[in-house]
């Protein structure tokens, strides 16, 4: 035991006075407090393990070409301008004259040029490379197959000019350019500390903050960069991002005011939150989907459509929504959620919506799919450990119930889950989606033949070749048609059980001014400060 | 004594040995991998990943690269935590553990044996059955609802105290915690030290040290509290090895940076190597502890010896 502790044990009393005293010392003005529900996994953006929390530290300490403004529209970054050729396929961006690393050198196209191989390159192993796959030779060089040299990207000008070449046009692409995977990196610390390079020691961002300090599992502290090109318009002069995986703590904490955001406070305190806080509490549309994959492989009773419509039919999403789910989740029935930009939300066919002409038409589907009193449908329900997903399982369960369906629902850690459904191991299981980009390709290549998160392997050559016609359509309208398509011939078989959708749940300090909902749920500090 | 103690420290080589080499391909039998998760990675990503942290070799070369790297004391790099070293994330979170574990020990031990030895002094009478009542209902009252109530009413309705947050190691930011960890230790000392003090006050040397003359007092003092520490003392070997290595209830609801929420996530995340280090260091603490307790035996009870 550590002999410098013991004096302070020794005296309680003595230590509650102090600590009262200390309470009333103020904190720094203008800095902004925020609790996250988990860990950043590395400041290299190639490193970083893909928690919708560890976006909300980069963003803040790194820019890419685009940016975003606080409701969400893209906004020029390190470019400020940039041309498309006709056929879609090459990107030029003029760079910033002004934009610097926190250790006062330009950045420069060389250092996209390097981020964007850094990404790619097979030893670094970076789990979302495949965001860049649209550019010519990505995949290639992720493999090891082409040199790092071989990206289609290139720094011209002297590094004023950044130049992409894509495989085929890819209507998303200037949505992709504000996720982390494709923020630059200082080639000049890379060469020159190598793997050390993010330590606080060397690391420089070129963002509105840098990174100054990081108790692991504790806080991540960033103050102004002085270097950032904006830094007069940044109003805070530094953020904490407080790991609070206990949600509920996180509102004790953001009640005492040591919190000035909290982002996702548990569902099941929406309605006491609404009562008591109602300036603070935040709900807004999300671009996320909860949905039922259903396991669409050979030998699955879920493979036969009938029995799939008639599980469908008999989901009371209203009841999900509302009563289960006390509000904090949005009835859904389409895999797109709406808000996804240049697309109108899809609706699958439930026929009536008087419950019980269609609780009948289920029971006849599944009488003429075989099922009935004497040959019970039996499924296995599949769901990663959470009480929102357990409760949601249950109230399924009950809903099938009428139809002679008996669940076996069996839940296990999300790793384990995914692993097994992956597998094939299931008849229903549960998945949920949140966008990587504002586009509703990103939702859509979930139920795409062969692609690794189809689940329930579903395939339809006519789906699949939609999107494909898609993939290389350029018009932004003539695409949405196609999209769309593409999603009711999936909606048309039943392919999944859509169910709800995803809503931002963010505590927010009425004190704050440029925090804004959002679909993405992302905001930057840059634009917060606090109220006079 | 010098020679027991090299031995014990030699005796705990092979020990630890057997308990790194089940927990390593225990490990490893669990279902699911460290890179398994909600999006499903494509094969070429995978293969980078698997290559990058020599899980594409086979197991038992693995398991010899493993032994070898420990041996260095290297415990390689966490596979979530990328830009720290297991080593590194021990480092750093075990002295919080520590600080707030030790404080709650010693808060337990100078609260614990006091109502413990009072109780048995008073033997059934109401000094006895409150303190025995109120310990009862310590120990029965689990730290996920005592951490959460002190945070709601120390930290939000009084606010004297910060609900959450480490701060350095700032004073009021230990008090909560190191309160919420002691109750269920000072529940646990206060029974075991009226049963043990009891015990001992019905043997025949107090009876004899009465007969001598000996005031009540001196009786207690002198003769009854020493013999009445030693299953106290036994308890508090592992006792302590589990509470520095921290409580992740207690740190999850308090935000404290310590190692032990590092056991639940790093066996949830699946990342072999922070499971190891904390299952190495937690293993070699447990070892150290007994043995000062077996030392510390010898101090107290004049019939043990270690001579040979």
């Amino acid at each position: 035991m550590s002999k410098l502790q013991l004096p302070r044990t020794l005296f309680p009393l003595s230590a509650l006075a102090l600590a009262t005293s200390l309470m009333a010392s103020p904190a720094l003005a203008e800095t902004l407090n925020i609790g996250v529900q988990g860990e950043l996994a590395s400041f290299d953006t190639s490193q970083v393990s893909g928690g919708v929390w560890e976006s909300q530290v980069l963003m803040d300490v790194y820019e890419g070409l685009l940016k975003e403004s606080p409701d969400g529209e893209l906004l020029p970054g390190m470019a400020t301008k940039w041309e498309v050729s006709d056929d879609g396929k090459t990107y030029t961006f003029h760079m910033r004259d002004d934009a610097e690393w926190s250790d006062g050198k330009p950045v420069t196209a060389e250092d996209f040029v390097f981020g964007w191989q850094h990404l790619l390159a097979p030893e670094n192993a970076s789990k979302y490379a495949y965001m860049l796959y649209p550019v010519v030779n990505a995949e290639a060089v992720n493999t090891g197959d082409k040199p790092l040299d071989a990206l289609g990207v290139e720094s011209l000008d002297d590094g004023k000019t950044f130049k992409v070449h894509l495989d085929h046009p890819t209507p998303y692409f200037l949505q992709l350019l504000i996720h982390y995977t494709t923020y630059p990196a200082p080639k000049h610390l890379v060469d020159k500390y190598g793997k050390d390079w993010v330590k606080f020691d060397h690391i420089a961002t070129n963002g509105a903050f840098k990174p100054v300090d990081w108790v692991s599992q504790s806080k991540i502290s960033v103050e102004k960069s002085p270097t950032y090109y904006d830094a007069k318009d940044v109003s805070l002069d530094g953020v904490n991002y407080f790991t609070v995986e206990d949600r509920n703590s996180g509102i004790s904490r953001f009640r005492a005011g040591e919190l000035d955001v909290l982002t996702d406070y548990p569902s099941s305190r929406y309605q006491w939150l609404t009562d008591n806080l109602p300036d603070a509490t935040h709900m807004s549309p999300y671009l996320g989907s909860y949905y039922y994959v259903l396991n669409n492989r050979d030998g699955s009773p879920t493979a036969d459509k009938r029995v799939r419509e008639a599980l469908n039919l008999a989901v009371r999403r209203e009841v999900l929504s509302k009563q289960i789910m006390a509000g904090s989740f949005k009835a859904s029935t389409a895999m797109v959620p709406p808000g996804v930009s240049h697309y109108d939300t899809q609706h699958m066919d439930l026929g009536s919506d008087d419950m019980d002409d269609r609780m009948a038409r289920a029971k006849k589907l599944l009488k003429e799919a075989g099922y009935g009193p004497d040959h019970p449908l039996d499924l296995r329900l599949r769901y990663n450990t959470s009480d929102e997903h357990k409760k949601i399982a249950i109230a399924v369960a009950a809903m099938w119930k009428p139809l002679g369906v008996n669940v076996q629902m069996i839940n296990s850690e999300a790793t384990v889950h995914y692993q097994t459904i992956q597998q094939g191991d299931f008849d229903v299981a549960r998945a949920g989606w949140i966008a990587d980009y504002n586009d509703a390709e990103n939702f859509l290549t979930l139920l795409h033949t062969g692609v690794g998160n189809n689940y329930g392997a579903y395939s339809n050559p006519e789906y699949d070749k939609l999107m494909d016609q898609a993939a290389q359509t350029q018009d932004l309208d003539e695409r949405e048609n196609v999209l769309e398509k593409a999603e009711n011939v999936a909606l048309d078989d039943y392919a999944f059980i859509p169910m709800l959708t995803y809503v931002t749940r963010n505590l927010v300090s009425p004190k704050l001014e440029g925090w804004e909902d959002n679909v993405k749920d992302n905001h930057p500090s840059r634009w917060v400060h606090f109220s006079e | 004594m010098l020679i027991y103690t090299l031995k014990r420290l030699l005796q705990a080589i092979p020990t630890l040995l057997i308990v790194i080499t089940i927990s390593f391909f225990l490990m490893r039998v669990a279902p699911g991998g460290p890179f398994d998760g909600e999006r499903q990675l494509p094969p070429e990503i995978e293969a980078n990943l698997m290559a990058a942290y020599h899980l594409d070799e086979p197991l038992p070369m693995q398991y010899l690269r493993y032994m070898g790297n420990l041996l260095q004391g290297d415990f390689g790099p966490s596979f979530k935590y990328k830009d720290f070293s297991v080593t590194e994330l021990i480092m750093q979170g075990f002295p919080v553990s520590l600080e707030i574990g030790g404080l709650a020990i010693l808060l337990a031990l100078l609260v614990g044996l006091p109502l413990g030895i009072a109780a048995a002094i008073k033997r059934n009478s109401t000094v006895d059955y409150v303190v025995m009542g109120t310990a009862l209902t310590g120990i029965a009252v689990p730290n996920f609802v005592l951490a959460p109530i002190f945070a709601l009413v120390f930290g939000v309705l009084l606010g004297w105290l910060p609900a959450g947050g480490w701060n350095g190691g700032a004073l009021p930011n230990l008090v909560l915690p190191v309160v919420a960890l002691s109750i269920q230790q000072i529940a646990y000392i206060a029974r075991m030290m009226r049963a043990s003090m009891i015990e001992v006050l019905g043997s025949h040397f107090i009876r004899t040290a009465r007969a001598k003359g000996l005031n009540e007092g001196e009786v207690i003092w002198r003769h009854a509290i020493r013999p009445a520490l030693l299953p106290v003392m036994s308890y508090l070997g592992p006792a302590i090895a589990g509470i520095i290595t921290g409580s992740v209830v207690i740190e999850q609801i308090f935000g404290i940076p310590g190692i032990g929420r590092y056991f639940v996530q790093g066996a949830l995340n699946r990342d072999y190597t922070l499971v190891m280090g904390t299952v190495v260091f937690y293993g070699v603490l447990i070892v150290l502890m007994n043995l000062i307790v077996d030392l510390l035996y010898s101090a107290l009870d004049p019939q043990i010896r270690y001579d040979d």
